[in-house]
């Protein structure tokens, strides 16, 4: 019956929308773009827009708090590369997007989030549930829209999808007055896009790319520095052929796990902060870094004025204000990584570094990614290690943020990209549990799994309920070490283990999840971990969770402490 | 530095606000921003007046590319340009000193806009150096009140 009514509209909208009322537009629009799920919650300014969907084949994903709606679309989005939809009614239910649209936009992920407004003729009169989310959003979004007219509306929406998915992707919020979603259409509407100002650069220039080349060939110790951009980019083919071609070494941010498989010995893991040794060694010994889709994060670079001393650099990113803005770009390469590299493939010549290959061997069987195993506690490491191995290293990852996070970057050894949904600009906690949800919503059929801390699970584990609704196979770990774990970290580093505010005592989770109508599994002892990583896995009913009870004083090595250099990092067990 | 930027933006409600909120938020050091129509009536000009060095102004440029209603940006510097400012000043002049002020007006090319008993409104376009220069010399007969625009700047020669 829904495919009746669908296609009544379809009908009515066909000559330029005329008598159609504004949700109509809206949920033509939406077919249009191609959007299958969209993650939302009601109230009164969307009534007439939900009356809308109520027949639509979109299916209407309602959560438990906007939050988590957004951050379902981000999920959907990091997990596809389509753009996410998020919908919220006017104030309360807008401002709760607020921290997904900062992630979106700090992580460049695709989203389009429709807020529901007050009537056109109350806005500004602080009328109730009024918020201002165009002021709100605007230094959090990529673009963003009050549709004055229903005249405009479908021109907005066309202007809206392509603006998040295009150039650098990022997340553009409509806020759509009620009275526009009643209103109908007089006279037919003009979609036709009026953005002369965005044009953003795809091709490099040639150039630009050659010297780049010459640059690198000519070096005696290159290191390519891979972020975010190569997945967004779909460069990873790219990449990987101009790493072999090359033979170049190269090494990833957290938002860029997954553009190089880890089994490659090429591959020397993460950078930065909680990165390895190798990688960080690497990165100030160099005589050419190689940036990729990366911006220089201060979680990568640690002290900038000592940061890579030795090298030249060549940065190739699609957003010109990351050239140069941290870091001073020689060779500067603006446009879209996958054409760039494509064509720098050609350029690169085989080159024989054995000695720097060696050294960089010798880094990494000297100073691997590890930890002490033994003790009474589940070691939090060996939960993702062994869970790599069950999975074969192909699961869909999401986490929260804290040292679970970490350790997640550090031992699940990723292979491919879109594999892991972190939030990496803002440090998002509670970002795991709805963003795992949106995966597994864009991908039915495979397996995703949330690493979770106690402290960012408990911020959204309500979306559980979510997934019991859709009966999704989601399945979620928390490492439960009863702490704020990375905070307390710091204490205990650099603040005489004075553990201000970050003791974080938990419910009985199995209890609580078992009550949101989910599976709920709990494992203490070191010798039976396997068997329930075995046991989630295998759920596949509707959501799980497993319950790790791991040591509680574990910490994340190695680390760059705050302010010092990436070689200054401090080892742990390998000092 | 003062570097003198334009950028030709959509007239769209909001953009006012957002280009001045990407300068407050990247901490850009703000002389002067001015806002006026032109030759397009869908199109505004904005000229600001930016403080900072090379590097500061790289990303100012870019940053103002990046905001979707900004249509383009030019950058000033190293350019044959004109720049003119508008000043208005309420110059303390009662009857016996009226006269020199009026004759630094004079000097200065600029127009009195209006008389009272102890007062005058002078109007003065220029450089901003002019101007400056003029508030100089008539800061001793007491400045009552100045109001400027900011500068707004054109390309010399026949190129747009
Ligand atoms: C929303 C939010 N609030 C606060 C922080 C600061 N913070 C970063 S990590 C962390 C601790 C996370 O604890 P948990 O989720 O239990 O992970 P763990 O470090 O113990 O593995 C905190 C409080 C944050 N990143 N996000
Ligand atoms: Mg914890």
């Amino acid at each position: 019956m829904a495919k009746t009514k669908y296609t009544k509209y379809k009908m009515k909208l066909d000559k330029g929308f005329v008598g159609a009322c504004g949700g109509e537009i809206i949920h033509q629009m939406l077919m249009d773009q191609g959007v299958d799920v969209m993650f939302g919650f009601p109230g009164g300014a969307l009534i007439p827009l939900f009356d809308v969907l109520y027949d639509s084949p979109i299916k209407l994903v309602i959560t438990r708090h906007e939050q988590g709606a957004i951050h379902m679309a981000e999920g959907y989005a990091r997990a596809t590369g389509k753009t996410g939809v998020a919908i919220a009614t006017s104030g309360p239910g807008a401002t709760n997007l607020v921290t997904g649209l900062a992630n979106a936009y700090l992580d460049s992920t695709p989203i389009v989030a429709i807020t529901g407004q007050v009537r056109s003729n109350l806005i500004g009169n602080d009328a109730f549930q009024e918020a201002d989310m165009t002021g709100i959003s605007r230094p959090i979004t990529k673009h963003n829209f009050l549709v004055g007219s229903v005249d405009d509306l479908g021109r907005i929406f066309a202007e809206a999808f392509h603006i998040a998915s295009t150039g650098r992707p990022g997340p553009v919020l409509i806020d759509v007055p009620v009275d526009i979603t009643v209103n109908k259409l007089a006279r037919a509407a003009d979609l036709t896009m009026r953005i002369p100002g965005y044009k953003p650069s795809l091709s490099g220039h040639i150039r630009q790319i050659q010297s780049a080349a010459k640059v690198i060939n000519a070096s005696a110790r290159p290191l390519l520095y891979v972020g975010g951009g190569v997945i967004h980019s779909e460069a990873t083919a790219e990449l990987r052929a101009v790493q072999e071609k090359g033979q170049l070494p190269a090494t990833t941010t957290l938002m860029g796990l997954g553009a190089l498989d880890e089994s490659n010995p090429l591959a020397l893991q993460m950078v930065g902060m909680h990165g390895s040794a190798t990688a960080n060694y690497a990165t100030q010994e160099c005589d050419c870094l190689i940036a990729v889709g990366a911006r220089f994060d201060d979680r990568v670079t640690g002290n900038l004025d000592t940061f890579a001393p030795d090298a030249t650099v060549v940065h190739i990113d699609i957003d010109p204000t990351s050239i140069s803005k941290v870091v001073k770009a020689d060779v500067p390469v603006v446009g879209d990584a996958k054409g760039i590299l494509a064509q720098m493939v050609e350029f690169i010549e085989p080159t024989d570094r054995t000695e720097w290959l060696e050294k960089i061997a010798d880094w990494k069987k000297r100073y691997p990614l590890g930890y002490e195993p033994g003790g009474k506690y589940i070691k939090p490491q060996s939960v993702v290690e062994k869970l790599g191995e069950l999975t074969d290293h192909d699961a869909i990852i999401a986490t929260g943020v804290g040292q679970h996070q970490m350790w997640t970057a550090q031992f699940y050894g990723f292979r491919k990209p879109r594999q892991i949904i972190t939030s990496g600009g803002l440090g998002t906690m509670g970002f795991g549990v709805p963003s795992a949800i949106g995966a597994q919503f864009a991908c039915p059929d495979a397996t995703v799994i949330d690493i979770d801390g106690d402290g960012s699970f408990s911020m959204t584990m309500g979306e559980i309920v979510t997934a019991v609704h859709h009966e999704l196979p989601v399945k979620f770990i928390v490492m439960d070490n009863e702490y704020l774990g990375m905070v307390r970290q710091w204490q205990e580093m650099f603040f005489d283990k004075r553990y201000s505010g970050t003791v974080h005592p938990c419910p009985d989770f199995v209890k609580v999840v078992e009550g949101f109508g989910a599976k709920g599994i709990r494992v203490e002892d070191p010798a039976k971990l396997t068997d329930a990583l075995k046991e989630l896995l295998d759920y596949n009913d509707g959501p799980a969770v497993l319950i790790v009870a791991v040591d509680p004083e574990e910490n994340v090595y190695p680390m760059v402490p705050a302010g010092k250099s990436l070689h200054e990092m401090e080892l742990g067990r390998l000092a | 530095m003062k570097h003198v930027i334009t950028a030709l933006v959509q007239n769209q409600p909001g953009v006012l606000a957002h280009i001045s909120g990407m300068f407050a938020a990247r901490g850009f050091n703000i002389d002067s921003l001015v806002v006026g129509r032109t030759e397009d009536s869908e199109l505004s000009r904005m000229t600001i007046v930016v403080v900072g060095d090379d590097t500061v102004l790289e990303q100012v440029r870019k940053q103002l590319g990046k905001v979707i209603p900004v249509v383009k940006v030019r950058d000033f510097t190293n350019t044959e340009n004109v720049q003119r400012d508008l000043l208005l000043i309420r110059v303390h002049a009662p009857s016996e000193k009226r006269p020199a002020v009026v004759d630094l007006v004079n000097l200065f090319r600029g127009r009195v806009a209006d008389v009272a008993r102890s007062s005058v409104v002078v109007e003065l376009t220029g450089t901003e150096d002019k101007i400056e220069a003029f508030i100089d010399l008539v800061r001793p007969y007491g400045i009552r009140e100045l109001a400027r625009t900011g500068v707004i700047a054109m390309q010399r020669g026949g190129r747009k």
